[in-house]
């Protein structure tokens, strides 16, 4: 086991390499970074354009500059971003934390709920608690996630305020502006509304995956085997038929990360909570190239990170499965 | 005649589709004896799997049960899914077709076998996976202790087989069903499974039905046969005088349609089983039976004395003697 | 068999009406709208009006009627949606039967590729896939300029293919082993002749299948890139559902609800509805079901 997750690091670097040497390339070809730095910087003498172009390696030749700026990257001489000359690690850093404080929370929500949805409706497929749970994911997942924000803010935030005089949930930041220090209270309310978003699609993917699966569990021979047992329906359904039914969940889970970010991306940008997906959009509009690579690295290795989970933990659910 | 562990009267299964109702089983009246080996042969769609599910409270719940299955005294049709419960697996346990699918795959088989123990019977932990590995012996498994500890894809077809009957027997049931217990198997596996069958019945003393539609396999083991066509049985009867003096047409065509050494032909019975969601009136074999008259077509014949056997056909006294090739 | 299944699915019925109810309205804009789709209402001040009876979805910044502006919304949605469905479809069938049937190496590749693109959080992908199309100079002729209605359609293709691809590779692979096939080949069946009488006629359930969810797919990408400003320009009088969409964002702070909740609905209605369909296509042609009493 622990050789095979040696092995897959190691072939990591490679996929991460060329990976992000496609990105470099889409990249450049499409924001221009040099076009975007005279654009941003309109007064910029000759030497500093020089000084941007050799330390991002935005040479004429891709191959050569790609190599350059990964030589830099890796050295940790990180150009500072075009727009106010800021320093990137400490922005990236921040953005990664909010953004993996928002993702948890709405992951573990969502497929908590997911999960408990899918069993119920699972266990009497086709009654009426099924069509209910079955009808509202299938709605839940047709509604794109900026257009429930859009929906969810009139309501709780703009509505809530005119009838009732207070907003139940605030529409932006993470705290209110002038706030300083740590507070769990103010903290969750902000989060709230950006965490219901996200959680509702999962939810509604998660509990379908659920239903079917463990439908399927559900009509095997070895379910037959237990009840033939005598053991209760209880056990029969959380020992022989959830642990089986949450095979392929895991492993789906695992390799959903990027649908899960997307819609991080989209909802943090309606309520403009400073995470990775504000980020990138702020970056990608100012064609922000020492800001945005770095931030596709991450991403690119936190997609394969949670491939080599989803292998693991398949293996580890799935005595039938051997990791050489 | 010996004690009756299993008593089934007049049971009748119904399952609603959406081209109506679907009566699988008609009416059957079946006797188990203690400690005997009952062979129940029929064809797929006879009703005879269902029966036996019925039995164990085992279909589902859009399957409509009526009639009375009386284990050892006990009545089990309308009883309470507890009290179900508590029978299946301690009294009454079941082997399925499919080996292969039988066994949860992500268990250990130790496991699964004390799982079967623990949940009857107060035993520590310890002492059911003891328990576990000495039924895996008398099953047959060599190294019971080291193939305790493994996942069932690392048996073969026939180990899982004798796996899935040392869970059946694990807590000395009174009556073992094993459901074409050998279909899906090798066929020198099969002789393999039908001895650890014979032998759990010998040394335990638990009695077993055998379905099956391969009269080769209850040939070789059975005490007594009970033969079923359409939801209901048509003939039933000790091994030797079933075998040797067959009444009921059907019987005696599934006879003739055995291959055996030195027969020249083989004689199958022509046409098809019939169609459940509309069966043919009177009795359901007449527009395959070469004896049929007009009676046949109106009154259904129920299970009479006859000889040493018991024959549900009106004309069993009229016909000819069988004459069985062999 | 299969159609009966689909009448029987009762919200696909439902969402096949509505569907072609909107679809009436928008090829008949000429008659169903009120106003031009830049053409204020005669009544000024007209800004920011909310529902009555000369403007019944109330009106815009600029007094533009919000009914009008849906029904023609709503069409280039439409377009937009069933263009790059019909392109991906056609051009994914293609590329997932060849692989699925040759396997080897450009099968490999193919896989790589999709599943690079797949794991990349969409939004980000389709931002920067836009933005290298837009950069290329040479493929200008054939997406025109980048804020086009034209540009948005190869987009959507260039994205659609790959997830019917991988359907149609998935249907031919499990197809080629099956006897039919083998029969074919074994008569001496060219292998074009075989992709183009066995395997693709039999894919047909996955493939339309596919195409509703591209039309969806299509059309939820177009207002999102729209919502982010990057969707097409409200150019020479033409709007949307996406720009519609994006603007509600500026009017949810302001409370000129009707500005958010008319397209939004509209929106939710088309993406629900041609899911039901496509979830109700999936179970008719499952084959899978056939079996089923």
């Amino acid at each position: 086991m622990l050789r095979y997750i040696l092995r897959r690091l190691a072939w990591s670097v490679p996929t991460l390499l060329l990976v992000t040497f496609l990105v470099y390339l889409a990249l450049r070809i499409g924001t221009d970074p040099v076009e975007s730095y005279k654009r941003v910087n309109p007064r910029a003498s000759r030497a500093k354009i020089q000084q941007y172009i050799d330390i991002n390696g935005l040479d004429p030749n891709f191959v050569q500059g790609y190599f350059k700026w990964l030589k830099n990257f890796i050295t940790g001489e990180w150009a500072p971003s075009i727009k106010g000359r800021r320093e990137v690690w400490p922005a990236l850093k921040d953005a990664m934390a909010n953004t993996l404080r928002l993702g948890t929370a709405a992951t573990v929500v969502g497929i908590f709920f997911g999960l408990i949805a899918g069993v119920l409706a699972a266990l009497r497929p086709g009654g009426r608690r099924d069509v209910f749970i079955n009808t509202s994911a299938f709605v839940g997942i047709s509604i794109p996630p900026f257009i429930s924000a859009i929906l969810l803010q009139l309501l709780f935030a703009v509505y809530w305020q005119r009838w009732f005089g207070e907003s139940l949930f605030p529409t932006s930041g993470v705290y209110p502006a002038g706030h300083s220090g740590f507070d769990l209270f103010l903290m969750l309310k902000f989060m709230a509304l950006p965490t219901i978003i996200v959680a509702i699609q999962i939810i509604a993917t998660y509990s379908r995956y659920m239903r079917s699966s463990l439908l399927d569990v559900m009509n095997s021979d070895y379910m037959r085997t237990a009840r033939s047992k005598g053991i209760s329906e209880r056990r029969i359904l959380i020992k022989h038929g959830m642990r089986n039914a949450l095979i392929p969940v895991v492993t789906i889970a695992a390799l959903d990360v990027g649908s899960i970010v997307g819609g991080l991306i989209i909802t943090e940008n309606i309520f403009a909570y400073p995470g990775m997906g504000l980020y990138f959009l702020k970056s990608f509009g100012d064609g922000d190239f020492p800001l945005l690579m770095p931030w596709m690295v991450v991403i690119v290795a936190s997609i394969l990170l949670f491939n080599l989970i989803a292998d693991i933990s398949y293996a580890w659910l799935d005595p039938r499965i051997r990791l050489e | 005649m010996a004690e009756k562990v299993l008593e089934i009267r007049d049971l009748h299964v119904t399952f609603d589709t959406p081209s109506g109702p679907l009566e699988a089983v008609r009416g059957i009246d079946l006797d188990v004896e203690a400690g005997e080996l009952l062979g129940v042969v029929g064809e797929s769609g006879s009703g005879k799997s269902v029966s036996f599910l019925a039995t164990m409270g085992l279909l589902p719940a859009r399957a409509r049960v009526t009639g009375s299955v009386l284990l050892a005294g006990e009545q089990l049709i309308g009883a309470s899914a507890k009290q179900m419960r508590s029978v299946r697996g301690r009294l009454l346990s079941m082997i399925f077709q499919d080996p292969l699918s039988a066994l949860n795959p992500v268990h250990r088989i130790g496991n699964q076998i004390s799982e079967m123990l623990r949940s009857h019977q107060s035993l520590s932990s310890r002492d059911a996976d003891k328990r576990a590995i000495e039924l895996l012996d008398i099953v047959g498994i060599p190294q019971p202790s080291d193939r305790a500890r493994q996942y069932p894809h690392e048996f073969s077809g026939g180990m899982r087989q004798r796996v899935v009957i040392a869970i059946a027997i694990a807590n000395n049931p009174k009556v073992l069903i094993a459901d074409e217990p050998t279909t899906a198997l090798d066929v020198t596996v099969q002789a393999q499974i039908l001895e650890v069958i014979e032998r759990v019945q010998e040394r335990f003393g638990t009695a077993v039905v055998l379905i099956t539609h391969d009269l080769g396999v209850i040939a070789r083991v059975a005490d007594r046969v009970n033969v079923m066509y359409a939801g209901r049985n048509v003939e039933q009867g000790t091994i030797d005088n079933l075998f040797d003096h067959p009444s009921h047409p059907y019987t005696r065509g599934l006879l003739a349609s055995l291959p055996r050494p030195g027969k020249q032909r083989l004689k199958p019975i022509t046409g098809f089983p019939p169609n459940m969601v509309n069966p043919p009136k009177g009795c359901a074999f007449h527009p395959r039976c070469e004896f049929a008259t007009d009676v046949c077509k109106s009154e259904l014949p129920s299970l009479v004395s006859y000889g040493d056997l018991q024959t549900a056909c009106i004309r069993a006294k009229e016909l000819p003697k069988a004459v069985i090739l062999t | 068999m299969a159609f009966r299944r689909f009448v029987s699915h009762k919200a696909a019925v439902v969402s096949c009406i509505i569907i072609g109810i909107l679809a009436l309205f928008v090829i008949l804009a000429p008659f169903t709208a009120r106003y031009g789709v830049n053409q204020s209402v005669q009544a000024p001040p007209n800004s920011f009006l909310s529902p009555r009876s000369n403007a019944w979805l109330g009106t815009d910044d600029i007094g533009r009627d919000l009914y009008s502006r849906l029904i023609y919304g709503v069409r280039v949605s439409l377009l937009i949606g069933l263009a790059s469905a019909l392109i991906s479809v056609t051009l994914g069938a293609l590329v997932g039967a060849v692989a699925g049937f040759r396997g080897g190496k450009f099968d490999d590749i193919l896989m790589r590729v999709t599943d690079l693109f797949l794991a990349f959080p969409f939004l980000v992908t389709l931002l920067v896939v836009r933005n290298v199309l837009g950069g290329l100079p040479w493929l200008k002729p054939l997406t025109g300029e980048m804020n086009s209605v034209r540009f948005i359609i190869v987009l959507f293709s260039i994205f659609g293919w790959m997830g019917v691809a991988r359907i149609v590779r998935g249907q031919v692979l499990s197809l080629k082993e099956r006897e039919f096939v083998e029969a074919a080949r074994a008569v001496g069946a060219s292998r074009r002749y075989i992709i183009a009488r066995h395997l693709l006629p039999n894919s047909v359930g996955p493939i339309m299948v596919a195409l509703t969810f591209s039309v969806v797919g299509a059309i939820i990408g177009e207002s999102t890139l729209a919502f982010f400003g990057y969707g097409p320009q409200a150019g020479d009088g033409a709007t949307s559902l996406g720009i519609l969409v994006g603007a509600a964002k500026g009017a949810v702070q302001t409370g000129f609800w009707w500005l958010a909740v008319f397209p939004c609905f509209m929106l939710i209605i088309i993406a629900l509805s041609i899911n039901f369909i496509g979830d109700a296509l999936r179970d008719a042609t499952d084959p899978r079901l056939d079996r089923g009493v």
